[in-house]
């Protein structure tokens, strides 16, 4: 016993960790499940789109606005090595709106959302408002999860969008600031060289990290502990686990759509 | 009529509800009375659904409240939660008239509008607070919103949990008095739960007494006060001495 005693603790975690997964797959399959049976919600769907989405817009523009600051940076600095600094425009694009843009727009966007989605109806749920809605005859899944689902599935590509366009516009503004880039020469070999499934790919990573995201936000409210303790825990379970989703997803999405 | 038969319930290693027998005839009024803990809300929740039993039946009117359309079912019920778990992201008269702006209830907004404060002058709050947010109101307050929800649809079964715990003793009155009234005038049948005795008095047509996961006692509310029973005597005078340890 004594010899095999962390291995099965090593053990437990990963069952442990397995069936989280599986419930949290369950829960999303049941989620969209309602998407597509009445009723639907229509004002709690504008509602969340407007705290997921358009309040997002600030976070996620800076965010793209510095990262691609950054990036012109270190691919001017990089490109340097090998005389190859007029690589500049476009690797910046390409690193934004593949692979940059749509990561860290995710995860600002759960850092943001996934807590607020979380701590919402894990408060819902402690001070019984979810089983007040059972008892009006509204089901909770489809009154709170499917609007959520739907608003970020929906507003994450648009902020990614934006973000790839605001994190261009970081790299230009450094490139023709900082770096002597001619900024007509910059935009042109920005556009020439942007395939349009580079942006299309990155705008499906980010349906894909917002549902994760509410469905994270939801599920781990939705199962949310007793009392302020419990929420606490919600939140902060629904803001690494949608985090550490969004990193594992993004790899696999990279694999499936660029692996030769 | 509710009927319940050898329900029980525990969570974890906390056995609630140890096989609770109890008959709740339609149109009449019963009230639940029992020591702090002893599984009166978990109990309605039993009924409604929103706590699955562990073993035991639960019939309405002969049917299993499991078997059947849900919805309908659910529609048939009004009830008040012991922390009025309003909804603090609608305003409240979207309260009071949640079930009458969506599903099979839904009517025109102006007149839902219309039923909520009519239903919230019952409970005697001013046409003012419609529009006000949960979060702006008194506790008391909240509690006679959560109370105006529970009969805005005139259910035919509604339970009110705890319905004048942080009222005052007027307010504590008139809503006595409405719970009464719905029980008479509209026929509703009603499950109270309070620890308040004069409320007991005002509202009960029935009592029935939780102790130790079962129903210690029922009966008609004017047998309660002769009855030997000693658990049902120290509750009922409020005494620290008795069968019921108070200190643990
Ligand atoms: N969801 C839950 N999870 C775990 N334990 C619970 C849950 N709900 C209730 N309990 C436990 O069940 C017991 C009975 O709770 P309940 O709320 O029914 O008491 P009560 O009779 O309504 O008391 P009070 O008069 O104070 O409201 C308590 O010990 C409580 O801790
Ligand atoms: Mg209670």
């Amino acid at each position: 016993m004594g010899i095999l005693a962390p291995l099965g603790a090593l053990g437990r975690v990963t069952l442990g960790g397995l069936a989280a997964i599986g419930r949290v797959a369950l829960f999303a399959a049941e989620a969209v499940s309602h998407l597509f049976r009445p009723p639907f919600y229509g004002r709690e769907f504008l509602i969340a789109c407007l705290q997921i989405g358009w309040l997002s817009l600030p976070v996620v523009g800076l965010t793209a606005l510095f990262t691609g600051a950054a990036l012109a940076l270190q691919i001017y600095a990089g490109g340097a090595r090998f005389s190859a600094e007029a690589v500049v425009p476009s690797i910046t694009a390409i690193g934004m709106v593949r692979e940059l843009g749509p990561v860290l727009g995710g995860l600002m966007v759960a850092a943001r959302v996934a807590s607020s989605i979380a701590a919402e109806i894990g408060t819902m749920k402690v001070t019984e408002q979810i089983d007040a809605l059972v008892t009006l005859s509204t089901n909770p899944m489809k009154y709170l999860t499917v609007p959520r689902i739907l608003a970020a599935t929906a507003s994450v590509p648009l902020l990614v969008g934006v973000g790839d366009i605001i994190g261009i516009m970081g790299g230009w503004m450094v490139g023709t600031g900082r770096l002597g880039f001619n900024s007509a020469t910059y935009l042109k070999n920005t556009w020439d060289y942007l395939e349009f499934w580079d942006v299309g790919s990155g705008l499906v990573k980010g349906a894909a990290f917002g549902f994760i995201v509410a469905i994270m936000g939801c599920y781990f409210g939705m199962n949310s502990g007793r009392g302020a303790q419990g929420v606490g825990r919600a939140t902060k379970s629904a803001v690494v686990a949608a985090s550490v989703a969004i990193l594992a997803a993004n790899y696999l999405l990279t694999e499936v759509f660029f692996s030769a | 009529m509710i009927e319940l038969a050898g329900v029980t319930k525990s969570f974890g290693s906390n056995h609630v509800l140890r096989g609770v027998d109890l008959v709740v005839p339609k149109s009449e009024s019963m009230v639940i009375i029992g020591g702090s803990g002893t599984g009166k809300s978990v109990l309605l929740k039993c009924i409604l659904g929103l706590v699955t039993p562990d073993s035991g039946t639960i019939t309405l009117d002969g049917r299993d409240v499991r078997e059947g359309d849900r919805d309908a079912f659910l529609a048939r019920f009004g009830m008040l939660f012991q922390g009025g778990a309003l909804f603090d992201s609608l305003s409240i008269w979207q309260n009071v008239a949640f079930r009458l702006m969506r599903g099979p209830l839904k009517r025109p907004k102006s007149e839902a509008r219309e039923i909520a404060i009519e239903k919230l002058r019952r409970v005697g709050l001013a046409p003012e607070v419609a529009d006000l947010f949960p979060a702006e109101l008194s506790g008391g307050m909240q509690k006679r919103v959560g109370l105006a929800r529970a009969i805005a649809a005139e259910p035919e079964i509604i339970f009110f949990d705890e319905p004048t715990t942080g009222l005052d003793p007027i307010m504590a009155g008139v809503i006595n008095e409405l719970i009464r009234e719905i029980v008479t005038e509209m026929g509703a049948t009603a499950m109270t739960i309070t620890h308040d005795m004069s409320s007991v008095r005002a509202i009960a047509d029935r009592v029935a007494m939780i102790h130790g996961g079962k129903v210690r006692w029922t009966g008609p509310i004017a047998e309660m006060d002769a009855t030997p029973d000693p658990y049902v005597q120290q509750f009922i005078h409020g005494r620290a001495e008795g069968p019921i340890e108070a200190v643990r």
